[in-house]
């Protein structure tokens, strides 16, 4: 079974990146691959805790959680990225690694595929 | 050992977004990345400007006295000082009307060596095509 890093750049509130990022990493591990997620610039703001689920917004924090249950996927912020922003270690969801930059790049090292899904 | 081919292709605008930046800072990442490989295991990480990326490239970016942050120039620098390939797509710094004479082609000024190249298109493509990975800012 292959390994599948994706990096995410645009924010949980104001695109869908993130949800068909999320979406692709469900199918993946159905499938019996495992998922390395990387959020990087304002996709740091899925690593937060306390998000609350309104119809009217994206809302992965339980599709996360569900993930990491299954063993196969990791997710990573960047620290800078989330420091910047105000979102500290003591904020982080659960489960929810920061590491810096290079992180990322030796995930896309041991990777069969990246996907690389920009900011906005 | 084994060595993974990272292109960070650079299409954004400077400063519009935070894309460019956030390309130089995970290139120039590429430099400690070995903390987390085997013994003679490397990433070997390719900067390309394209489109209106290019426009990253301009000299003498007032980033700090505008904005009070880095400029993307520093940036640019401090990848050529660590000796990073920087390719800088000729067809479009023909069509913002530039010349070398406007763009960072090296990083002297703080001691580096190494220079970006201006290169045709088609050259950047084989350098795409020899990639692992494709990484779009």
């Amino acid at each position: 079974m292959a390994k599948l890093t994706i990096g995410v750049f645009s924010s949980l509130v104001g695109s869908l990146s993130l949800d068909f990022a999320v979406k692709l990493s469900e199918a993946a591990i159905k499938k019996g691959h495992s998922v390395d997620f990387w959020l990087s610039g304002n996709a740091t703001m899925l690593s937060k805790k306390g998000q609350r689920s309104f119809k009217d917004y994206s809302a992965l924090q339980r599709s996360i959680q569900d993930l990491l249950t299954t063993g196969k996927f990791q997710i990573t912020a960047c620290e800078a990225c989330a420091e910047a922003r105000g979102f500290h270690k003591e904020d982080t969801l659960e489960g929810c690694k920061r590491h810096s930059m290079d992180w990322y790049l030796a995930s896309c090292f041991s990777a069969e595929r990246v996907l690389h899904i920009g900011g906005d | 050992m084994a060595t993974t081919k990272l292109a960070f292709i650079v299409k954004s605008l400077p400063y519009k977004t935070e894309a460019s930046r956030l390309a130089l800072t995970h290139a120039i990442a590429s430099q400690t990345v070995e903390i987390y490989l085997e013994d003679g295991d490397l990433v070997e990480p390719l900067l390309a400007f394209v489109g209106d990326g290019v426009l990253n490239c301009l000299r003498n970016q007032k980033a700090m006295q505008h904005y009070g942050i880095t400029s993307l120039e520093q940036h640019l620098k401090n990848a050529l000082l660590l000796d990073l390939r920087v390719l800088i797509c000729k067809e479009d710094v023909e069509r913002f009307g530039l010349s070398e004479d406007a763009l960072i082609m090296d990083a002297e000024d703080i001691g580096g060596e190494t220079r970006a190249s201006i290169a045709p298109f088609n050259e950047i493509m084989k350098e795409m095509d020899s990639s692992d990975h494709l990484l779009f800012f």
